[in-house]
């Protein structure tokens, strides 16, 4: 690599050079640190002020621009320059915004900024991608339902070659056994065609997609842009190179030999709603014990979904679908009746007009819990109106709406490895954990026990070669994982990507949709891969962490805890990169006790050198220092935020951006210490349940780092209460001076650090 | 079809279905154009306080979003810019821009000096006018583009001289008007998005008569730490804390008068709500008048912790009608469903939670290759040879997860017209 060659361009303007001296900067970065090119401008964002700036990068005399200007979250795009690295001293937001003008404090605050970013810049390089073997841009497609086939359509619609694998013997799906579906299209009344069989021709029909039948994925190894699939069709193993892969293996029916008090089993004429399918596709509506005509039918909601004890999601379609084949019946024997008996009825959206179509039809629409199904058909449900239970009799049939259940495993395969599966599975979030309630203080009724779950029954659908287990993660309700609010396809295994009812309950309309957002997604990760960039959520990030094998323990803490089981272990046990899996928060880096993990542009050296940087001022100034690693996804912006809203902070606090509080070393803690900082936080995002790390488990990784601190301090003869870790909303701009003001003041209360100034 | 002449794919529309769609489009290496409207982007989710079912803040994802926007040189925004007119067809569509003047150029640094300059102050439209701001202002904290808007107000009178004076980059320009250019494009997203129902059209729910009868997009506001209460829930009639609370479900929604579909997601916003209050107050009671809890899939779980909560009551029961009582406070009456009783209850705050209605409802509607449906919603997808795909709330009435999930289909669609090697 070429020399650093390092500039210093520091702006006048918002008020910075009426707060701060801007000559004591520009003698931090020219005497101090000796950086050879120093300029200000009076608005350094202006034409003039990036065109001086771009005139000395070209010039071939700067490639590392230091801008003392605004926060690194505005003007990026300005200050972005060909051929330089740029660092950014935040001076406005974190310095004018939020200090008064021209205090002492307030410069002093302003030269540390301006020496952590001129230290930043001492072993930061320009980050190299990481290219190396050959790409595919092909895109498997595993499970040959609605999602899987229309999965594969749309990518080959975007011009990738698809392999559809399919465990049975023909493509179709649930689906293909349905005479007809709901409506999704104005008028929204219905039922419609089932237009299934039309996309398995236009599959069967496409040349870029090789469809697979009576086949598994044996084994799944490699990355995005180079997966090496393994296939076993009808005994004959073949393995072929994956750009990505979009896993579509549907749902299966909830285990209705479960809901014996509903009476299944208990009369051939309490069927399924799967089974009700069947029956109706066949044509006329006949009893399966006598083959008499049901014309008396009751549809019971919920049978098995929204109960703690069988499944305890909604499963969302069940009321279309009872609504269909309702009206279906009613359409095929105009003097039938059917009953809907229901809790809630859940036709939201456009579904509605449905709903309204099957009143008007004369569906009848019973509220009310069902507590049994008699052998003799009788439904009992609890009236809400009258408050006791009532009998429902004289049905020819009764169809049990069962619910949804995701095929996030391959139930007919044997498990394997089980200690393996539940590294991975452990840390799963708690949908149902209690709120945090001002009312709640301790006679609140506690959130259900979480019930044990166990290593999901069957075989993994990947078998990914993974350190972390051959399973794509799932969520406590056994979907599989999924960012399920902002961005929905992000998941844990990078380049693989869900679609249709294995991520969520859906129905066909939805899930063709969702195949769509999932292709694009593959498509982005395959093309990302061969570039050498991050996906989500540092999108374009061509950094990757490097490891130093020469100090390595192989204490395996960096394929443990990475989020996306990016790190696998070589046969030595030496850790080895999987670059296109890496989303590049740095956990490795935090995790790793040697400190031999590193970025080009970040790294444990980089920020020891800019904590190290700022000047301590000894014990008889009055003047305590205080460094804060701050995320920078939430808690950095919403310090900006705090300046923004020209909240005063207070001047001892220090502030470095961390990618993720899962990249914090402990070394920057013990160094922050031994310089003589008096106290120590981090701020970074909610963890546990409900958790908002955007990179999943960082947070939760940190605090885990952060728990076990305090016997270090202590056996330095130094208080627990100086290491604090503070769980920080990018919504807390007004929070934030709060929490680092009091922390300011609690530090002077407990005494200076008595390392200050060996 | 005529052929790929343009591969850019536009979207319009800012919020979080038509800001993930352009980002998603142009991180797979597309050429894309986003316009919205209003001064930022963010839309309807930029004012919620927080999401159901994680309680997380809507500025958490759209901060991650728009860091994404800022490094990606392929995506241009263009606020306070709309769509006038669409002729052509997939791979070479003319669409006529119309923009409207926010006074304040690329100069604005964001230093605020333009707002100092100024006592005039005008309804905060951020907040649904609950409160006012400067006529020189940044619209909110989390204001991207970070750059500030002067009010039309402030330029009619003498004001706008006064806050061009104090600028000291040039940034304010009061002689900016309105004006319309053309682009051609290969694809279009529809992502307009939705507006809150107009609780005026409401008559029996009284909420011209009663300050603390609010919507529900109003009451995010108040919940909000940077809402005209700072995040405390009061009674917006006297700042009196809110401690019983009625929250109306299907006000509009799946009814044949107003709204005939169902809005799905004010179910899950006022389970929200209820949160919001409960956390604030250990004494408060919330009561849920609704005809179904539309709590689908896994979002049940969220609906299962509000009923653990005993202070939180459901009611299955549309009131009848809402009238101001003698003390001023808002007293809701109606029968309930289930055991027939006659309830006249005052409540300190009653929270309309009124449906989407999209946007294209009275505005401009897409109708070259696109259907719309009676409600106005833009249909997803039209088949093969078509160039224009809705995305988000503008297609149905979706949640955020949804949103986001038809804005990436919508985007591979876009990417599927635009293909130079076509499909």
């Amino acid at each position: 690599m070429t020399d650093r060659k390092p500039g210093v361009y520091l702006c006048k303007g918002c008020g910075i050079a009426e707060s701060v001296s801007m000559d004591a900067m520009e003698k931090v970065a020219t005497t101090e640190n000796r950086i050879p090119v120093c300029k200000t401008h009076d608005c350094l964002c202006a034409d003039e002020g990036v065109a001086m700036i771009k005139a000395d990068v070209a010039a071939g005399e700067v490639n590392q621009v230091i801008i003392g200007a605004c926060s690194p979250r505005v003007m990026t795009d300005r200050f972005d320059f060909d051929g330089a690295v740029t660092i950014r001293a935040n001076l406005r937001e974190q310095v004018v915004w939020s200090q008064p003008a021209g205090e002492e404090d307030t410069q002093m605050l302003a030269n540390d900024h301006i020496r952590m970013a001129c230290a930043q810049s001492i072993k930061t390089k320009p980050p190299l991608p990481k290219i190396e073997g050959e790409f595919s841009e092909t895109i498997l497609v595993v499970g040959g339902g609605v999602a899987g086939m229309s999965a594969a359509r749309e990518a080959t619609r975007a011009g990738h070659d698809v392999i559809l694998v399919e465990r049975t013997d023909q493509l179709g799906g649930w689906a293909r056994k349905w005479s007809e579906r709901t409506p999704h299209r104005p008028p929204y009344r219905g039922p419609v065609e089932n237009d299934v069989a039309s996309l398995v021709s236009a599959v069967e029909g496409d040349g870029r997609i090789k469809v697979m039948t009576n086949t598994r994925v044996t084994k799944t190894a490699g990355m995005p842009g180079r997966f090496a699939v393994t296939f076993n069709q009808g005994g004959t193993e073949v393995t072929e190179t994956i750009g990505a892969i979009v896993v579509a293996t549907g749902w299966r029916p909830y285990d209705a030999t479960k809901l014996g008090h509903l009476g299944y089993g208990a009369s051939p004429d309490v069927v399924t709603n799967v089974e009700m399918e069947a029956m109706l596709a066949n044509g006329g509506l006949k009893r399966k014990s006598d083959g008499k005509a049901a014309r008396t039918v009751a549809f019971v909601q919920c049978a098995g979904s929204r109960d703690p004890n069988h499944l305890p999601y909604c499963s969302s379609v069940c009321c279309q679908v009872s609504i269909k084949q309702a009206l279906q019946v009613a359409k095929a024997d105009p003097d039938a009746s059917c009953y809907i008996v229901y809790e809630e009825l859940r036709t939201p959206g456009t579904a509605e007009e449905y709903y309204r179509q099957a009143q008007e039809a004369g569906v009848i629409f019973v509220k009310g819990k069902v507590k049994s199904v008699g052998a003799d058909l009788t439904v009992t449900y609890d009236d809400d109106l009258l408050g006791n239970d009532i009998p429902l009799s004289g049905l020819d049939m009764v169809v049990l709406a069962t619910g949804m259940v995701p095929n996030s495993t391959d139930t007919s395969a044997e498990a394997i490895e089980p200690e393996k599966s539940a590294l991975q599975l452990k840390d799963d979030i708690d949908p149902e954990a209690a709120i945090a309630i001002a009312g709640y203080a301790g006679e609140a009724p506690a959130a259900p026990e979480r019930p044990e779950r166990p290593i999901p029954e069957g075989g993994p659908i990947l078998n990914l070669q993974y350190r972390q287990g051959p399973h794509i993660p799932m969520l406590a309700d056994g979907f599989a994982d999924s960012h399920y609010i902002c961005f929905p396809y992000e998941t844990r295994r990078t380049g693989i990507y869900t679609c249709g009812p294995v991520r969520r309950p859906m129905d066909m309309a939805e899930t063709a949709e969702d195949a769509a957002g999932a292709v694009l997604k593959a498509i982005q990760a395959l093309k990302n891969a061969s570039g050498g960039v991050s996906m989500h959520p540092r999108v374009g990030d061509l950094s990757f962490p490097k490891f130093g094998l020469d100090i390595c323990t192989k204490c395996r803490r960096c394929t443990v805890e990475c989020p996306f089981g990016a790190i696998d272990e070589d046969e030595k046990d030496y850790p080895i990169l999987n670059p296109a899996r890496c989303r590049r928060c740095g956990t490795c880096m935090g995790a790793c006790p040697v400190r031999t993990i590193s970025f080009d542009n970040y790294s444990p050296q980089i920020v020891a050198d800019m904590l190290s940087s700022v000047e301590i001022p000894d014990e008889f100034s009055g003047k305590p220092r205080i460094l804060v690693f701050a995320c920078e996804n939430d808690a950095y912006p919403a310090v900006d935020m705090a300046g923004i809203n020209r909240h005063q902070i207070s001047p001892y606090v220090r502030i470095i951006p961390v990618r993720c509080l899962g990249s914090v070393t402990l070394l920057w803690v013990s160094t922050a210490l031994e310089k003589g900082y008096d106290g120590v936080m981090l701020m970074g995002c909610k963890s546990g349940d409900d958790y908002q790390c955007h990179f999943v488990k960082g947070s939760a990784i940190a605090k885990e780092r952060m728990s076990k601190v305090g016997d270090t301090l202590k056996s330095l003869m130094l208080e627990a209460e100086r290491v604090r870790l503070e769980e920080i909303s990018i919504a807390d701009s007004s929070r934030v001076p709060e929490v680092l003001n009091a922390f300011s003041d609690e530090i002077v209360k407990i005494g200076f650090n008595p390392f200050k100034g060996f | 079809m005529a052929g790929v002449t343009s591969q850019t794919i536009l979207v319009v529309g800012g919020g979080i279905a038509g800001v993930t769609a352009a980002l998603e489009a142009a991180e797979t290496g597309y050429d894309v154009v986003l316009l919205e409207k209003e001064p930022t982007l963010g839309g309807r989710v930029s004012r919620f306080n927080r999401y159901f079912p994680k309680l997380c803040h809507p500025t958490c994802g759209l901060e991650i979003n728009y860091q994404r926007i800022k490094k990606n040189p392929r995506l241009q925004v263009m606020t306070m810019a709309e769509v006038a007119g669409i002729s052509g067809e997939r791979g070479n569509y003319t669409v006529t821009v119309k923009t409207t003047p926010r006074y304040v150029n690329a100069k604005c640094t964001a230093c605020g000096d333009c707002a100092k300059a100024t006592d005039m102050e005008v309804a905060n439209s951020f907040n649904y006018g609950l409160d006012k701001v400067k006529a020189a202002h940044l619209p909110h904290e989390h204001a991207y583009p970070m750059r500030y808007v002067v009010a039309p107000e402030a330029v009619a009178s003498g004001e706008g001289e006064k806050i061009k004076a104090a600028c000291k980059y040039g940034a304010v320009d009061l002689d900016e008007k309105e004006a319309t250019f053309d682009l051609n494009v290969g694809a279009i997203i529809w992502a307009t998005g939705w507006r809150p129902y107009d609780p005026q059209k409401l008559t029996s729910y009284a909420y011209d008569l009663s300050p603390d009868i609010v919507t529900n997009v109003e009451m995010e506001r108040l919940a909000a730490h940077d809402g005209p209460t700072h995040g405390k829930i009061v009674r917006p009639s006297n700042g009196e804390p809110a401690k019983k609370v009625a929250l109306i479900q299907c006000a509009g929604s799946r009814d044949l008068n107003h709204l005939p579909y169902c809005s799905r997601i004010c179910c899950l916003g006022s389970l929200k709500h209820a949160a919001y209050v409960r956390e604030q107050y250990a004494d408060a009671t919330v009561d849920i008048y609704y005809i179904d809890i539309r709590a689908h899939d896994k979002l049940e779980a969220f609906y299962n912790r509000l009923r653990r909560d005993p202070q939180v009551n459901f009611v299955k029961s549309k009131p009848a009608h809402i009238i101001v009582g003698e003390d001023g406070r808002p007293v809701l009456c109606g029968e309930r469903t289930i055991d027939r009783e006659i309830y006249k209850e005052p409540y300190d705050l009653v929270v309309l939670a009124t449906g989407m209605e999209p946007s294209v409802v009275g505005g401009f509607a897409p109708t070259v290759g696109a259907v719309v449906d009676d409600y106005g919603f833009v249909l997803p997808e039209i088949g093969d040879g078509e160039g224009i795909f809705s995305a988000g709330v503008a297609g149905g009435p979706f949640d955020v997860s949804m949103s986001a999930q038809s804005a990436t289909a919508a985007a591979l669609k876009a990417i599927q017209a635009v293909r130079a090697d076509g499909a």
